[in-house]
């Protein structure tokens, strides 16, 4: 508890605190997209040709795409060509080696309270370090490699493991799944592989940091795990950016599959710049996260800290094939100032005696709008699926919106599938009780809040429950009028 | 014979928990089961009374001279089994009456007699209320909803009375009843004890025991039965605890 | 759409406009129609209409009645459709969508209840009050079906129910459509002014004769005045070739109290939007709803309970029992605006699939605004209670017949609802013959 609140304390003050820029030398093409810009980057990239083949198709798919409008989030139109959809560091250093790392960028990662040497080694996370378009650093590697565990940017995958990349590179967000899809799987630059083989624990948690460091620069970065039969792995994101008056774009593919008795555990702290509090910059967060239970008693659970972003539009799904499969999502998604987020999930139960679980917390402050988008659909075949979705609203202060739109769908009379919700403020009585304790409103409140998330934070491995925790006292800033 | 069990072997989710059960029950004994949390006297009830989850692996068990593994839950209701649930379920919108009339004209018709009329029913209810002294109010409500401890129970003895079973099994029928109640509940068992009916009372403890005065008990361990005796066994138990039969166990596997 | 069926509307709605050009209805049709030019029939990709396809019943030729307020229909059509409790009630007839008053009786007296075909309303006393409140539903439902209804706002019917009168006996609306020589689509309209302190009670039912398609695409708004209390009961019982949308726009204008009950049980697709605005602090409503389906029936609720004031308090049960190859849809909405402090809302929807080829999509929403607001919902999809089904079967009662048991108290919280007895009983028979075992 002293720890606890020492920490709320410590953070509650501070504003938006990755909100710097690194001065760092960039290789930037020129705004704009067309076919000419995708051969560049693929040219850039050194890639072989069925891959620009791959993206070529995607980019001509998604010009014949329209943006979708149905999220409950307003923003302006987006001139898409008038984003940089290629920006990375000059001094690229050789993977592996993270003394060449440029000393500007490894300090950067030491701000972010990212470091890439001895501190993870001791705490053992690999990290996979993404700054605008391109991977600059994956740790742990060759420990790694020796069980047999690939972990490396998708580009080096794309190289060294095409066949890999080849068998399930779209296989369960295919290139025409979303507008947003489509733009990425035309345009990304880099991200993360991880191939778990059979029968592998991995031993140590996976993690990516993604950073937008250049203005006006799009990311679009696609990350691919497979864990075969019997595999396990624990997978982290995070992600921040500077402030800037402009808006951004983020436009992310996630693809995991799960084979038979496999389990994926994909963790995200998402902290990209939210935009000041007159709701200017920001990040707009586009992102296609889905996963297949593709074999049976196979497992994959999604859990997200969503505290960034100015627009979050962004459903992690899991498709439950294999028969006693299980999906899990648990979110908490916190708006303030004039953030909108429209994030929730789809389960997809098609196997025999699968299983899913929701837990969804949403808090929206200030002018924000928060809704809770998700599917439960529960096919002809189907037999004996259960779910079991839960979904809060707190609303502090009576600018903000809270909004839940739940989809359920069965096919299958064994099927049994329950969803509750419901939305709330935070109590008087409550507030009092702390403030009579000697607890100013504002801890009171960050709080709550934290024990009204605390089903999901619960979730996180431990390395990310703090950082979360702080993250949400600090989103919460200036909420308690 | 009314019942015999014969090393029955029962399994739930792929989980031993029956392992060898040997019991004879002739008309109008009384025999109490009695053992230690998770010892399968629960599951031996639901297993007797055709719960679905229950796999029975091995072993027979016949009833008043059919094969009763074969039926139905309904069936051997109908056959005169009559399971007393240690906690009877709620079910809103369904009326206690209304149920124990469908139960009573069904079992009828499945042996082919005629529906009894309102006025016959009504009279028998009237009848059997007396007889385990129901609060009449309980019945025109739902099925155990909003019901207290004491009235669930009450609620499946009067059941067992309008269905006049060849054997009744009553599980833990003890468990959260104030003395009182108790006392209530043991009478109206006794009331419903005859010569032509087998009862099988399954219980923790022996308070119980001290209204219903048992001809046998049994001691069920680790899903088989390891000691039977009289009524003397189960005021030994009450003395000493299960500790003492788990150990006289170990101590004869030793040996 | 269909571009034929645009322009088959079209010819119709100018005839229409022509031979009626001189009151306030004509404008409100133009208004219509220019919204149902603009956006047609509804399609799966709008999100209201996403799991319920009604432009495949528009691929044929429906005999559509103008402004003929004639019909081959007789008195005889009208007793095979009536209602127990008909005899204290006052029983308003609809042909072909068309208010047809020779047929209808009126069981109440002049200060307490106006019922005027609305054309000659809107001439007369009520004149201001038609035009401050018909059609008020358009700046709510915005798509083209509703608009189809407005276009062709011709013998529909005005209901006023005077200040303090408390009508102990309900009015029946009976929807008697022809299909003996073509597919026919009816129309009706209506609007109901329920004034301050007044009670009323209004029952709908549908019926089609004969053997082709028909098609009841229905507007009714009913306005609540203050310390007003109006029932309001929908019982879908018609042919498996009757389809049917049917909008129930109620608006409460002043404190008061609304208490709305559907009962579907037989149909082709049918679609009830059924809208409950509380314009005012302090409201109440209650909304329940049953579908018992079986066959192709396909049954889509939508409801919507939208906060504009403070302290409301509203509370939604729809349940439904799906059987065969049909299918069920729930959609709620509950919307809290920013004024709308201090708001209870609750919503709940639960499903039970009997069959391998039955369907239910259920969509419970909230949408809130405000943050002194105590708001929930809940939905189930499943099947009957194991535990209960075990016990009933321990006490020797069939598997079939402890489904049916279930069922029938399953549907009785709804059925329990309709305060009216003698429709009680009646829909309480009709519900427990469709659910016992032969």
């Amino acid at each position: 508890m002293e720890e606890e609140l020492k920490m709320l304390e410590e953070t509650v003050a501070s504003d938006y605190k990755y909100g710097f820029v690194t001065d760092i030398d960039t290789d930037v093409i020129p705004k704009g997209l067309s076919e000419d810009v995708i051969r560049l980057i693929s040219l850039k990239k050194n890639e072989p040709e069925w891959m620009l083949e791959w993206r070529l198709k995607a980019y001509k798919h998604w010009l014949k795409m329209e943006e979708p409008k149905w999220p409950n989030v307003k923003y302006p139109e987006i001139n898409y060509q008038d984003v940089i959809y290629y920006a990375a560091p000059k001094k690229k250093p050789k993977v592996n080696s993270l003394d060449e790392v440029d000393p500007e960028l490894l300090k950067t990662f030491e701000k972010l309270g990212i470091s890439l040497g001895e501190q993870k080694r001791l705490t053992g996370v690999a990290v996979d370090v993404v700054m605008d378009s391109v991977s600059v650093a994956t740790s742990f590697k060759e420990q790694l490699s020796e069980i047999g565990v690939i972990f490396c940017s998708i580009s080096e995958a794309i190289q060294n493991h095409p066949d890999l990349v080849k068998k399930y590179m779209g296989s369960v967000v295919p290139m025409t799944d979303n507008y947003f899809a489509a733009l990425n799987s035309a345009v990304f630059t880099d991200g993360s592989f991880c191939y778990i083989p059979k029968g592998v624990r991995c031993p140590m948690e996976l993690s990516t940091y993604f950073r937008i460091n250049t203005e006006n620069a799009g990311q679009f970065e696609r990350t691919l795990i497979i864990a075969e039969d019997e595999a396990y792995v624990s997978y982290l994101e995070g992600c921040t950016a500077p402030m800037r008056d402009e808006n951004q774009l983020h436009a992310a593919v996630v693809e995991l599959i799960a084979k038979e008795k496999a389990e994926i555990k994909y963790s995200t702290v998402q902290n990209w710049y939210p935009g000041d509090e007159n709701g200017r910059g920001g990040i707009y967060n586009f992102v296609t996260k889905r996963g297949i239970c593709a074999g049976n008693y196979s497992k994959i659970s999604w859990t997200q800290v969503e505290t960034g972003s100015s627009i979050t539009w962004k459903y992690p799904s899991v498709i439950l094939k294999g028969d006693n499969s299980i999906g899990e999502f648990y979110s908490v998604a916190l708006t303030n100032n004039f953030q909108q987020a429209d994030t929730g999930t789809k389960m997809i139960h098609l196997g025999k005696n699968t299983k899913s679980r929701i837990v969804s917390k949403g808090i929206s402050a200030g002018r924000s709008q928060n809704s809770y988008r998700g599917l439960v659909r529960a096919g002809k075949n189907a037999l004996n699926a259960r779910n079991y979705s839960q979904c809060d609203s707190l609303l502090l202060g009576d600018k903000c919106g809270a909004h839940t739109f739940p989809y359920i769908e069965s096919k299958n009379k064994t099927a049994v599938i329950e969803h509750e919700a419901t939305t709330s403020k935070i109590g008087e009585d409550q507030l009092f009780y702390c403030e009579q304790r000697g607890i100013d409103a504002e801890t009171a409140v960050a709080l709550i809040v934290t024990g009204f998330a605390k089903e999901v934070m619960n979730q996180l491995p431990m390395e990310f429950a703090v950082e979360a925790q702080k993250l949400l006292a600090i989103s919460l800033e200036g909420s308690v009028g | 014979m009314l019942l015999s069990i014969k090393n029955l072997h029962a399994s739930i989710e792929g989980k031993q928990i029956l392992k060898g059960i040997n019991l004879d029950i002739q008309p109008g004994e009384v025999h109490a089961i009695m053992g230690p949390n998770g010892s399968g006297k629960s599951t031996l009830a639901s297993v007797l009374a055709g719960r679905e989850e229950y796999e029975v692996t091995e072993g027979s068990v016949e009833f008043d001279g059919k094969n009763m593994l074969e039926l139905s839950p309904e069936d051997r209701s109908r056959e005169g089994l009559f399971l007393a649930f240690q906690y009877p379920v709620e079910i809103p919108g369904v009326s206690t009456t209304n149920f124990i009339k469908t139960a009573v004209n069904e079992k009828r018709k499945y042996h082919g007699q005629e529906p009894m009329d309102a006025v016959a029913f009504l009279k028998l209810m009237k009848q059997k209320i007396e007889l385990v002294e129901i609060d009449k109010s309980l019945l025109s409500r739902s099925i155990n909803e909003g019901f207290s401890g004491g009235e669930k129970k009450r609620n499946e003895i009067f059941q067992m009375a309008m269905l006049e079973p060849k054997l009744a099994i009553l599980d833990e029928t003890d468990s959260g009843l104030d003395i009182d109640a108790l006392r209530i509940v043991a009478k109206g068992v006794n009331k419903l004890r005859n010569s032509e009916r087998g009862i099988i009372v399954i219980t923790h403890y022996q308070r119980l025991l001290d209204y219903l005065q048992p001809d046998f008990v049994h001691v069920l361990v680790n899903g088989r039965i390891v000691k039977s005796g009289t009524k003397a066994l189960a005021l030994e138990l009450e003395e000493k605890g299960y500790d003492f039969i788990k150990d006289e166990i170990s101590l004869t596997a030793a040996l | 759409m269909d571009p034929i069926n645009i322009s088959y509307f079209g010819e119709k709605f100018n005839r229409l406009q022509l031979a009626n050009p001189d009151n306030l209805l004509n404008s409100i049709r133009k208004e219509g129609f220019k919204t149902f030019n603009e956006s047609g029939l509804p399609g799966t990709k709008n999100e209201e209409w996403k799991y319920t396809r009604i432009s495949n019943l528009f691929h044929k030729e429906y005999h559509l009645t103008e402004d003929e307020l004639k019909s081959e229909i007789n008195i005889s059509d009208v007793n095979a459709v009536r209602l127990p409790g008909s005899e204290n009630a006052t029983e308003l007839v609809f042909a072909n969508g068309k208010f047809i008053p020779e047929l209808s009786t009126i069981r109440s007296s002049d200060n307490e209840l106006v019922i005027l075909p609305l054309e000659e309303a809107a001439k007369g006393v009520f004149k201001e009050l038609i035009h401050e409140h018909l059609d008020k539903s358009s700046l709510f439902i915005k798509d083209g079906i509703h608009a189809l209804n407005t276009s062709f706002i011709y013998g529909g019917v005005f209901i006023y129910v005077n200040k303090n009168k408390v009508l102990d006996n309900p009015v029946y609306l009976y929807h008697i459509s022809d299909a003996r020589e073509n597919h026919t689509l009816s129309q009706p309209r209506s609007l109901v002014f329920v004034d301050e302190s007044a009670k009323l009670q209004v029952v709908e039912t549908y019926s089609t004769i004969g053997s082709m398609d028909s098609f009841t695409n229905e507007v009714i708004e009913i306005i609540v005045d203050t310390n007003a209390i109006v029932e309001y009961y929908k019982i879908q019982n018609d042919s498996i070739t009757a389809s049917q949308v049917g909008t129930t726009h109620i608006r409460q204008i002043g404190k008061s109290f609304v208490h709305a009950l559907t009962i579907s049980l037989n149909g082709g697709m049918i679609r009830n939007n059924t809208d409950i605005i509380m314009e005012a602090a302090g409201n109440e409503a209650h909304m329940y709803g049953l579908y018992l389906l079986k066959g192709h029936t396909h049954v889509d609720n939508h409801t919507l309970v939208d906060n504009t004031k403070p302290n409301c308090f509203s509370n939604e049960l729809y349940k439904g029992i799906i059987d065969e190859q049909a299918t069920g849809v729930f959609s709620g909405k509950i919307f809290v605006r920013p004024d709308a402090q201090k708001t209870n809302a609750y919503q709940s929807n639960k499903n039970i699939l009997l069959s391998d080829d039955a369907t239910v999509n259920t969509k419970p929403q909230l949408e809130i605004f405000a943050d002194d607001v105590k708001c929930s919902h809940g939905c189930t999809v499943g099947q009957l209670d194991e535990e209960a089904m075990y016990y009933l079967r321990t006490r020797g009662i069939s598997k079939e017949h402890a489904q049916s048991m279930l069922l029938e108290a399953f549907a009785a919280d709804i059925v329990g609802q309709i305060k009216p007895e003698p429709l009680r009983i009646y829909v309480e028979e009709m519900i427990s013959e469709r659910l016992s075992v032969n």
